[in-house]
């Protein structure tokens, strides 16, 4: 059981990543990495719509007709999208509004829909939990490396901290420049590739 | 397994009454809170774009700031200062085509304002369409009312990074400095040109030209139209204040 467990929720962490060996989740993943800030949030609120979703699909599993099952799903996580964007407004109102839209498109993310169908239709309501954390994890560790280096390399900062020293700057008299490209879109799709070449080649999986 | 279907239909009204419940419970548990981060916020941006570097700002010190610099002075249709009337007690409504937004008292329509004391400028709030959405930010002149004191917006809709590069510094920043007034004393306001201003204008237009966001040019255009629109509003007691 013990066992089973560490495997529910070790294996979406590296062998079957959802963004790095599913490709699932792209969208935010290059979206919201620019700053660590919004990275950590954002797998934080993606973690709380995917355990609560998977507990509560699994709870009602045997009672959803069959037939309307996907929309049965998309009323549970809507419902959840739309209250974490009210609670991060209340409480978190500057990151929320960073994250802007990509808070409500976690309705739309395939992670969830995916482990709703794929798992909590088919699993009791503890392992669907621990599913749930596990692919939260697996998420939030490939957007938080994204963000480490689009930060750091981007803007020299690290949850808003300058750890680059301010001599070495072209405009102070040293020779360094911060890499506006990490900033934008193409930055995001490089490291992500990097990524997930280095996941692939650990795991030794290639693609059919 | 299969299930009639009146099961399915009861199954999924409960569904969707408890969801709607839950949601319409949080949104009015929250909405306080909501409120107060959205009025501070407002605050914020009036103090930025009066050059005030509010990133390092507590809510507490924003507050404090704001009642001790900023005041209302709500103008009348020929630009008079009304003193029996506060911002915020105007109603708001929106233009839907242009997104410019009218406020009245009564059906009386008022022109709000503000006045900081620390730089001394003049503050007018803007709004207007820009490609998806209605963009909402103030605007400060200098106490010559002429000079851009600093442009900032607060809520909007556009594409990130693209259309959503008004809220970034580089963007704000280039206002700074501009005139309003070309010198036959005409309000030009300032125009956000397609590319980059000190390229495609002569030395004279300069002065009222920013550059434009790369890929945002319906963005772009729309703050040029609706800045000028609501400066034109506030034209009366420009003119009357201003010095040359």
């Amino acid at each position: 059981m013990n066992k089973n467990i560490k495997a529910i929720i070790s294996d979406p962490m590296v062998d079957n990543n959802p963004i790095t060996k599913q490709v699932l989740g792209i969208c935010s993943a290059l979206a919201v990495t620019v700053k660590m800030e919004q990275a950590v949030v954002m797998s934080l609120a993606l973690a709380f719509v995917l355990v609560c979703s998977n507990i509560i699909i699994s709870l009602l599993r045997k009672s959803i007709p069959g037939k309307i099952r996907i929309i049965v799903q998309l009323t549970v996580i809507a419902s959840l999208v739309i209250l974490i964007d009210e609670l991060l407004k209340a409480y978190l109102y500057d990151i929320s509004k960073q994250l802007s839209v990509f808070v409500a498109l976690i309705i739309t993310n395939c992670i969830i829909m995916g482990r709703a169908e794929a798992f909590a239709m088919q699993n009791n309501i503890k392992d669907a939990m621990y599913d749930g954390l596990g692919n939260a994890a697996g998420y939030g560790s490939v957007l938080i490396i994204v963000s480490i280096f689009r930060e750091l390399l981007g803007s020299g900062t690290l949850f808003n901290y300058s750890v680059i020293p301010s001599s070495i700057y072209l405009e102070n008299g040293g020779w360094y420049v911060n890499n506006g490209l990490m900033l934008l879109a193409p930055g995001a799709f490089i490291i992500l590739g990097l990524i997930v070449w280095a996941q692939r080649s650990y795991t030794k999986y290639v693609e059919d | 397994m299969q299930h009639n279907n009146f099961y399915t239909f009861r199954f999924i009204s409960i569904i969707t009454l408890v969801a709607s419940l839950l949601l319409a419970l949080a949104s009015t548990q929250l909405k306080e809170l909501q409120e107060f981060n959205i009025d501070l916020d407002k605050k914020k941006n009036i103090l930025k774009c009066i050059g005030i570097d509010v990133a390092t700002m507590t809510p507490d010190m924003i507050i404090d700031e704001y009642e001790s610099n900023i005041s209302n002075i709500p103008l009348n249709a020929n630009g008079d200062v009304v003193t029996n009337i506060e911002n915020k007690n105007l109603k708001s409504v929106q233009n839907k085509s242009t997104g410019q937004i009218n406020y009245y008292i009564d059906n009386v329509q008022y022109f709000p304002a503000y006045k900081a004391s620390n730089p001394e400028s003049f503050i007018i709030p803007i709004a207007g369409k820009g490609l998806w959405s209605t963009l909402f930010g103030y605007f400060a002149l200098e106490k010559d009312l002429n000079t851009v004191k600093g442009i900032s917006f607060y809520k909007h809709g556009e594409t990130p990074g693209l259309g959503g590069e008004v809220e970034k510094k580089w963007f704000q920043d280039n206002f700074i400095g501009k005139k309003i007034f070309n010198s036959s004393g005409e309000l030009v306001s300032i125009t956000v040109v397609k590319g980059k201003a000190s390229d495609l204008l002569s030395s004279n237009a300069l002065i009222h030209g920013v550059d434009g966001i790369s890929g945002a040019t319906i963005t772009s255009r729309g703050v040029s139209e609706f800045l000028k629109n609501d400066l034109l509003r506030y034209e009366p007691y420009i003119k009357r204040n201003r010095s040359n």
